[in-house]
């Protein structure tokens, strides 16, 4: 816990030590498409930051560039002081540091619910089995499907399913977790089962870049709220102040939408 | 009607027993090859890409016939490589192996490709994200559910690779047609017996695996 207050008045701590990810004068295009224009955005260690907005202004862009997935025409990203490695061995040992957790859940459909959160373990980590084993169990236990863990993931429901991502993504022990859009394919019953999973996280000091529309999490759980549109980031603030006094039009009329429908 | 056969001038079932290791041999062989020229047609590098792509097809438009003759002449004829073989027979069947592979191999890559496409993109970026390098997320995550997707094509493969034995009587591998062609001359009486034999030998060589595979590729199907 004591993290997470740290995180919060990370502004004042010494930047070497509270920063986590550091994204400067970022830009990518794809093809004419200008989709992340000039990103400078800070997540300290600890922190929760919600980036919301509307469809198309490169929430998941942002999110994918953090671990490479996506690559960056210019600027630097930095993640616990390194910049982001070209292809390679470096990068893959830094993209086992940097959790990910997709819309579409994406569990190796071949491989049971318990062999989806041991695979990272053994391969990336080269963990013993009957380790990596003890820990995947430990972890489908935390976010409530142990009872599946021989299932395969076309077996689970939807809640399920991303439950397991997340405890996939956590078996590497990662730094920093990166959720783009973790509800959006889920039937409204299963979204707070995810939820409070995430909750939960923030609770114990992850740090944590949530893509999400679900407002209620972005007030309780969230530091910070960034706001994107047309590539750019239009405004942050904390959750507070953003929902109750957006400052920019953009900002207003993205809000105004999706409170009323 | 089959009393030439009594004669014991012709070895029949040893004639079926070549083509069977052939198929088996080149089979072993098609699908460890077309994995490999898989791979490269998908590597992030392009030499290989190139390679890959390149291979495919050249080999695979040229006559079979054409590639096993090239083998025999080339590296057996012209080169003296005789892959150990100890006479003229079983230089024949190691050089008809490696030609069917050769061939068959590129029907297998794209059999494998087609099953690659089948997989979401979403499999191999997760295993990314997670910190897997290139050839972790081929051979862990993306060629076994390609490799469940392609059983129904690669067992149409396999069965016209069984098929395409025939094509080694050419370099005079003992095998079924090289029988075939010499009980035609002598026993040109019986031709249609001659030849409902060697179709029904076939049949009862590719019928199993085309059962067998059909049932594996229910029981393996990847469910989404
Ligand atoms: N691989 C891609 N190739 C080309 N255009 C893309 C690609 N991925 C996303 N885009 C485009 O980039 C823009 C931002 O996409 P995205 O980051 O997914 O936005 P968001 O997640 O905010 O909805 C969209 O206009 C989208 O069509
Ligand atoms: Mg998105």
């Amino acid at each position: 816990m004591s993290e997470v207050s740290a995180s919060k008045d990370h502004e004042d701590a010494p930047r070497s030590q509270a920063d986590l990810v550091v994204l400067s004068g970022v830009n990518k295009h794809f093809g004419a498409l200008h989709v992340l224009q000039d990103i400078d955005l800070t997540i300290g260690r600890g922190e929760v930051v919600v980036v919301i907005g509307p469809s198309g202004s490169g929430k998941s862009t942002l999110c994918r560039t953090i671990n490479r997935l996506e690559t960056i025409d210019e600027g630097t990203i930095t993640i616990d002081g390194k910049p982001l490695p070209a292809e390679g061995r470096e990068l893959a040992r830094l993209r086992s540091d940097v959790g990910m957790v997709f819309q579409s859940f994406n569990l190796f459909a071949h491989k049971t619910v318990l062999e989806n959160v041991m695979l990272g373990q053994i391969k990336v980590r080269r963990t013993e089995k009957k380790a990596a084993e003890t820990k995947a169990r430990a972890l489908l236990e935390r976010v409530g499907v142990a009872a599946q863990a021989e299932k395969y993931p076309a077996q689970l429901s939807g809640g399920q399913q991303q439950r397991v991502a997340i405890a996939r993504a956590l078996a590497m022990g990662p730094k920093v977790m990166l959720f783009d859009e973790p509800t959006s394919a889920l039937d409204p019953e299963m979204i707070n089962e995810v939820l409070e999973v995430m909750q939960q996280l923030a609770r114990e000091g992850m740090t944590m870049v949530v893509v999400t529309h679900e407002m209620g999490f972005a007030r309780s759980a969230a530091d910070r709220v960034v706001f994107m549109a047309d590539g750019r980031i239009i405004e942050q603030a904390t959750p507070e102040e953003f929902f109750s006094n957006p400052r920019s039009d953009r900002a207003k009329d993205f809000l105004s939408k999706i409170l009323h429908h | 009607m089959f009393d030439f056969l009594d004669s014991g001038q012709y070895d029949l079932l040893g004639a079926f027993w070549v083509t069977a290791q052939l198929a088996l041999y080149s089979a072993i062989g098609s699908l460890v090859w077309g994995t490999v020229l898989t791979a490269m047609r998908v590597s992030p590098v392009p030499l290989m890409r190139g390679f890959g792509t390149a291979y495919v097809n050249v080999v695979r438009n040229t006559p079979l016939t054409v590639v096993i003759v090239a083998c025999s002449f080339v590296l057996d004829q012209t080169l003296a490589i005789t892959l150990g073989g100890e006479d003229f027979k079983e230089t024949g069947f190691r050089l008809a192996v490696l030609g069917l592979t050769a061939y068959t191999g590129t029907f297998v890559c794209e059999a494998l490709r087609s099953g690659i496409n089948t997989v979401p993109a979403g499999q191999a970026e997760a295993a990314r994200a997670l910190g897997m390098s290139f050839t972790q997320v081929l051979t862990a995550i993306v060629l076994p559910q390609a490799f469940r997707a392609a059983v129904t094509p690669l067992a149409n493969v396999i069965i016209a690779l069984t098929k395409n034995t025939t094509v080694a009587a050419a370099i005079g591998a003992a095998e079924a047609a090289l029988l075939m062609r010499e009980m035609i001359e002598n026993e040109a009486q019986a031709l249609f017996t001659v030849f409902a034999l060697f179709a029904f030998g076939f049949i009862v060589l590719t019928l199993p695996t085309g059962l067998i595979l059909g049932w594996a590729a229910k029981r393996l199907a990847v469910k989404r």
